[in-house]
């Protein structure tokens, strides 16, 4: 019984093709710097307590302990993001939320991994036409896993951080390491929400609009 | 069902400046714009009609006009009136009734945001979900969002050909964004930074005395772990001491009202899931009743059962949550609440099988619901009724209650007293912790609920403690109400007529009003015959309530505030829509 669990909780550690006798299964393995540094990272991926809309109300019942995210050393939820490893966007992004979720992504340690969970956060969801809403978190910041549903029930949110396990398992500690923190610019609120990057197509789409304007003025006169 | 009434002496006494409306479908009176507040002022102090439950506008491109309509009711109880008045769609400008009903302050705002109505006298006129300087007012009928394709659903592009396209590739930057003509993002500046909002909150703050205190101003959320949600609060600060404090909100302000326009009217019964997303299928109730008061039908007695019998378990299930995570607030973290959790995963499995979701459930029909109770389902519904939840219940009161934790950290903080929260338009728990007994159940009976013994839980001194206390009370008397349900439930068919995807509905107006777990829901909808409603707008309790949180928190510690924000138990899907 002992054995197994210890087998159990080094799953994934053991380098496969080696011999390892009986008696010691579950207390020896043989393994890879790479390996036992992924391993330690996916066992506790700590999220950034963070909700957005009703996915968030099941991402808490996932928190909770009918479903326990402790399993996966992901109870330490904390609200600040500096300690976090994981961003769980859970819910709708407004367009007045997202400098906001930027700038939070921004302040996040690296390595760091972003879930979308939720048709919302996915790609709009229900709510995509709204004039309000950003048809998909992935518009602005990089996404690692989505989770489709409305909301994901918890055993999605389950899988979908069993996936991002997976991720992480095959990344590699020089990719990792070597990882160049990127600066996303905040997005600012003028008239609609603006990528600083935009600025140039912004002003040539509204000057053009300006123009065509005049136009259609000018020939309605005549 | 939500009735309204006419007073004819009002027509004698206001001949010449309130008309009857007598548009078809409609009700109320239409009021001269110039006397408004003197009317408003004589329906208040002379008629009973202290509680302004609803306001919102409505744009009749096609007349050219725009319309306020309100809804008052008697706090004592009884049926509501409507009146309105009408100003040209150019610049229309109504007078504010914020110094007669204090409640229309937000409401006013959300006018004026969405509608570009402005109210003159408002002491805060600022748009309220949207940010400063956004581009136009959204619920216009010719104001067009940047994935627009058609004024109603549905859309040719699905139906019935079904030639999908995404939105994205026709859009130039293949997001939901779309700029005024000749706007230059280089030149632009901000209207309203933060700073500005900080300063305006910092100058109501002033108080003249001799010592000269410094004042803080200190900013809460939106990401903050005691919101409940993305809420924001700006407070002033004398030491520790409140002096100020003004919520944003809008950070999760997800368009229903443009997209309910949109949609035909049976779409719109998953939007309301997602409104209070703890008690979706409360929503779904005051959204069907407003409906179906237009198509004049009525649901089989075993659906009326069925609603009621879903609402209540919906309110055991919205209060559990909101005192475990009161508890939360208090600093008795996870613990409470995972108590309170478990009880509603056994809820939410029964709702799972009887609607096939967890919390989404689009499950109420007009004229019915979607299908019946599955046998095993009601087993252990009925199980859950009469054994467990009363038990768990007395296990949340018997743990919690005399907490010394609690005791000294809710009793006499937050305090709103009856006179307050009846002007500030409070509802629900709030309105009742404060010793008023106003549930619109028993003050305005709709559905079945005029048949069911139970009590208005009321209890007086209007503080966090009570307002925890009387949660719990709403729990048992629910109880009370389920098991005389399950009792009574007939046999029967649950649908009136057949199931539809297309309804009929016809011209006129409507507003349903039910006792949602956070307070009065009310849903306003116009319809001019067409299959999309003309105007679908959400009175919703978490927002309204919200007007009395500066109220509220005033001269308490900053601490505090976590809790009265709590207590108030607000869900920002439903604030900020
Ligand atoms: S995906 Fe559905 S449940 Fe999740 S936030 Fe969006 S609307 Fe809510």
């Amino acid at each position: 019984m002992v054995r197994r669990e210890g087998k159990d909780r080094l799953e994934g550690l053991q380098v496969p093709g080696y011999d390892i006798p009986d008696e010691v299964k579950g207390h020896v393995v043989i393994t890879t710097l790479n390996r036992l540094y992924n391993w330690g990272r996916r066992n506790s991926i700590w999220p950034m307590m963070f909700g957005l809309a009703c996915c968030a109300i099941e991402m808490i019942a996932t928190a909770a302990s009918r479903f326990d995210l402790a399993r996966f050393g992901m109870e330490v939820m904390r609200p600040s993001p500096r300690q976090a490893d994981v961003m769980i966007v859970s819910g709708t992004v407004t367009k007045r939320m997202m400098p906001l979720i930027v700038r939070l992504y921004n302040q996040m340690p690296l390595p760091k991994y972003v879930i979308a969970m939720g048709a919302c956060a996915s790609g709009g969801g229900p709510f995509k036409e709204g004039y309000n809403v950003i048809s998909g978190v992935d518009k602005y910041i990089p996404v690692d896993v989505y989770i489709p549903g409305c909301p994901p029930t918890p055993e999605a949110l389950l899988y979908g951080l069993m996936k991002l396990q997976q991720k992480i398992e095959k990344q590699s500690l020089k990719e990792v390491y070597l990882q160049k923190d990127e600066y996303i610019p905040e997005p600012v609120l003028g008239p609609d929400i603006m990528d600083p990057r935009d600025f140039p197509l912004i002003r040539e789409y509204t000057m053009k609009k300006l123009e065509e304007m005049r136009e259609s003025a000018v020939s309605s006169e005549q | 069902m939500t009735t309204l009434v006419t007073v004819p002496e009002l027509e004698t006494r206001f001949a010449g400046v309130i008309t009857p409306d007598t548009r078809k479908g409609y009700e109320g009176y239409i009021v001269d714009v110039q006397h408004l507040k003197d009317f408003a002022k004589a329906l208040r102090d002379e008629y009973g009609y202290d509680y302004l439950a609803s306001l919102t506008g409505v744009d009749y491109l096609p007349e050219d006009r725009m319309e306020v309509v309100y809804h008052v009711y008697k706090s004592t109880g009884g049926p509501g009136l409507v009146f309105k008045v009408q100003v040209p769609r150019e610049n229309p400008i109504v007078p504010s009734l914020v110094d007669i009903y204090p409640g229309a302050n937000f409401q006013e705002r959300e006018a004026w945001d969405l509608l570009g109505i402005r109210f003159d006298g408002h002491p805060n006129l600022r748009r309220i979900l949207l940010w400063e300087g956004f581009w136009g007012h959204p619920l216009r009928k010719d104001w067009r969002e940047p994935y627009f394709e058609e004024e109603g659903k549905p859309y040719s592009s699905r139906w019935p050909e079904g030639k999908h396209f995404h939105h994205e590739d026709r859009n130039p930057f293949g997001k939901n964004v779309d700029y005024p003509p000749g706007f230059d993002p280089y030149t632009w500046e901000p209207e309203t930074a933060d700073e500005i909002l900080y300063q305006a909150v910092l100058k109501r703050s002033e108080i003249r005395d001799d010592l000269r205190t410094e004042r803080v101003v200190i900013n809460l959320g939106p990401q903050h772990p005691s919101t409940h949600g993305v809420f924001r609060m700006i407070v002033t600060l004398d030491g520790e001491t409140i002096v100020a404090l003004e919520p944003v909100m809008g950070y999760l302000h997800r368009n229903h009202e443009k997209i309910g326009e949109r949609n035909t009217w049976i779409m719109n019964i998953p939007y309301t899931d997602r409104l209070d997303y703890i008690s979706a299928m409360a929503n779904n109730f005051g959204y069907v009743l407003a409906v179906e008061k237009l198509m004049g039908i009525q649901p089989p007695e075993r659906a009326e059962y069925i609603r009621v019998i879903m609402a209540e378990l919906t309110r055991i299930v919205n209060h559990l949550w909101a005192i475990g995570f009161l508890l939360n607030d208090l600093g008795a973290f996870f613990t409470p609440a995972l108590y309170a959790i478990e009880e509603r995963e056994l809820i939410l499995d029964v709702f799972e099988a009887v609607t096939g979701s967890r919390m989404m459930n689009n499950y109420f029909r007009f004229g019915g619901v979607a299908r019946d109770i599955p046998e095993d389902a009601w087993e252990k519904m009925v199980e859950l009724v009469t054994d467990r939840l009363p038990r768990k219940v007395d296990e949340l009161d018997r743990y919690l209650t005399e907490s010394e934790l609690i005791k000294s950290r809710t009793i006499g903080v937050g305090v709103l007293t009856a006179e307050e929260a009846i002007a500030l338009s409070t509802s629900g728990p709030v309105l009742r912790a404060s010793g008023v007994p106003y549930d619109v159940r028993r003050a305005d009976p709709y559905s079945i609920y005029d048949r069911f013994d139970f009590d208005v839980a009321v209890r007086y001194h209007g503080d966090v403690y009570d307002r925890y206390l009387i949660r719990i009370d709403e729990m048992r008397q629910s109880l009370r109400i389920l098991q005389q349900a399950i009792r009574d439930i007939p046999e029967g068919p649950i649908m009136a007529g057949k199931p539809q995807y297309q309804v009929r509905v016809p011209p006129g107006e409507a507003y349903g009003r039910v006792e949602a777990p956070k307070g009065e829901l009310g849903f306003y909808v116009v319809s001019t015959g067409k299959p999309n409603p003309w105007r679908y707008h959400v009175r919703a309790p978490s927002f309204v309530n919200l007007i009395a949180l500066e109220t509220m928190c005033r001269g308490h510690k900053i601490a505090d505030v976590v809790t009265i924000l709590g207590s108030i138990d607000i869900v920002l899907g439903e604030v900020d829509r």
